[in-house]
């Protein structure tokens, strides 16, 4: 039934803590890689071995430790700019995760340090994000709105939740300076199709972002087919570490853009009144960076890139299908979201009629032991429009299987037995 | 079954019939208190008489079984008792939640509140059974102010 080489036992395998006990003897069923992915002994054991034998700070130490440390940290870089095929190893920038690329990119605008017209923005300019994003794609902007005076606009979602681009032509327009939004929602699994809003964004000379945060890990993803002048996600979801986040941009906007944060590394000389700065994407990394983070995440590429992002994309398709089809089972039970596996990931969200999201999260966990995410997901706007104060997720990744989600149907009839 | 010693029969009666709820005329102070993390709500209110006895302890809101039953067990424990014994109920049960599942809970003291016992043990749930007291304790102090 999956794609063909695909062996979803043979996985998890490298994934021990699958195999965990959890207390009461009960095994673990974790449904909440989208809020964080588990490790592969591979990435944990790359992490290992750098800290154990290679260890010393980047760029700028000469000797073995510090050649040994520069090169793994920059052959990292090698791997991510190949596993998104950017066109340039220099237009990936290390950050610290998703959070920072998108707030990197909001403080190049509107900084007088910075000359370049596109990144000019004061009142009258729109910045245009949409409902279904995460926290870490709304408050960026917000916090430009009020240091510039620009306005906010978003693009509302439908009921199904998907993006809706009816008022496309009125919202994108001469004004606006840059449209950043979603490729996959983490709580409604849409994925949005990005090329019509590109055309619009060209036609009037903005720039994109996408937060692509819940979909590099699970598709393949090819910035330059993509067309989009910016693009965040983090490694810790994409079985690699916390701590270490990518921006991926258009080299000419990175070589326009003034520095994000100073320190040591991102200079090219220093006076006491002022500095000239390194070429990206060292510019971009003020400080010494998540050395060991970079390395584990250079690891999680290579292990992906191994298992293949179009059979995990595949398997991921199968078990949404699956789940879309045996969780309506559950009586009073609403998916919020997309009900087709057509355009979307394996994230799902839903309410249980009369039942607080809390309450379903707490069961599953300590009866079945079920990790599932519950609450608002970081992305309040998006309940407060569908008029609910919070869902139970379940997010699939490729070490998942059917037999955990029919576990999933059984822990939600278990807990309408307690709650009904 | 850890998580089911926390769910007890009391509480998931008080929950299914909250006792009280509903926001009810005259008042002497209302607040509104958020748990950031859940996105539970109460509005409560309370209505002191002169001599300190507490009169009525309306609330409505929303949020999971723990929170809305501890609204419900709040408002049984604190109507018709006096600011000043009511005070002490909140004292003993916020000492009993943030102990970790280590206090000795005072029986005489708490009454059904004790049936909560279990959720100290479950540090990202205590705020919920706090929610509705904060508030109390918050809405008694505005209207002595």
């Amino acid at each position: 039934m999956s794609a063909p080489g695909f062996d979803v036992e043979r996985i998890r395998k490298d994934f021990p803590v699958l195999g965990r006990e959890l207390p009461g003897g009960r095994s673990l069923v974790y449904l909440d890689s989208g809020n964080s992915s588990q490790k592969p002994a591979q990435v944990v054991e790359a992490m290992r071995d750098h800290l154990t034998w290679h260890y010393g700070n980047v760029g700028r130490a000469l000797h073995v430790l510090g050649s040994e440390s520069t090169e793994a940290y920059e052959g990292a870089r090698d791997k991510i700019a190949a596993f998104v095929q950017a066109p340039s190893r220099d237009e990936i920038v290390f950050t610290k995760n998703a959070s920072e690329a998108l707030n990197l990119v909001a403080y190049a605008f509107g900084n007088p340090v910075g000359e370049d017209e596109r990144f000019r923005i004061g009142p009258g300019d729109e910045i245009v994000i949409s409902e279904m994003e995460h926290h870490s794609n709304i408050v960026p902007w917000q916090l430009l709105a009020q240091r510039t005076g620009a306005t906010l606009r978003w693009f509302p979602v439908t009921d199904e939740g998907r993006l809706d681009v009816g008022g496309l032509e009125e919202l994108v327009n001469e004004r606006t300076k840059i449209v950043s939004i979603t490729h996959q929602s983490n709580v409604l699994g849409t994925v949005n199709s990005v090329s019509p809003i590109l055309a619009r964004v060209r036609e009037v000379g903005a720039l994109m972002m996408l937060d692509a945060s819940q979909s590099v890990p699970h598709q393949p993803v090819d910035v330059t087919e993509l067309g989009v002048d910016f693009v965040a996600f983090t490694g810790h979801k994409m079985v690699g570490p916390s701590g270490i986040g990518v921006l991926w941009g258009r080299r000419e906007l990175l070589d326009a853009m003034p520095p994000f944060l100073g320190g040591g590394e991102m200079i090219e000389a220093v006076w006491m009144d002022h500095s000239t700065y390194a070429p990206v994407p060292h510019k971009f990394e003020a400080g010494t960076p998540p050395i060991v983070e970079a390395i584990g995440l250079g690891a999680a590429a290579d292990y992906l890139t191994a298992v293949g992002m179009d059979q995990i994309k595949a398997h991921e398709k199968e078990l949404v299908a699956y789940a879309l089809e045996a969780l309506p089972e559950v009586p009073g039970l609403r998916i919020i979201g997309p009900h087709t596996p057509i355009a979307r990931g394996g994230t799902i969200s839903f309410t249980l009629e009369g039942i607080h999201p809390h309450d379903v999260g707490q069961i599953l966990d300590d009866v079945y032991g079920i990790a599932v995410r519950v609450g608002h997901h970081c992305a309040r706007p998006l309940h407060l429009r569908f008029g609910i104060p919070a869902t139970t997720r379940a997010s699939f990744y490729l070490y998942n299987t059917t037999a955990e989600i029919d576990a999933l149907v059984r822990g939600l009839h278990h807990v309408q037995k307690v709650f009904g | 079954m850890i998580g089911e010693s926390m769910y007890q029969e009391l509480i998931l009666e008080h929950y299914k019939h909250p006792q009280g709820r509903g926001l009810r005329d005259p008042y002497d102070a209302e607040v509104h208190h958020v748990n950031p993390t859940c996105g539970d709500e109460v509005t409560l209110r309370v209505k002191v008489a002169d001599g300190g006895k507490v009169l009525d302890v309306s609330y409505d809101g929303q949020g999971c079984s723990i929170s809305q039953a501890a609204a419900s067990v709040l408002h049984e424990l604190a109507t018709g008792s006096t600011v000043e014994e009511s005070l002490s109920v909140v004292d003993e049960f916020t000492r009993l939640m943030q102990g970790r599942g280590q206090v000795e809970p005072d029986e005489d003291v708490l009454g059904d509140a004790v049936a909560f016992a279990g959720v100290a043990k479950f540090p990202a749930r205590v705020k919920c059974a706090l929610l509705a007291w904060m508030a109390y304790k918050d809405a008694l102090m505005r209207s002595q102010g």
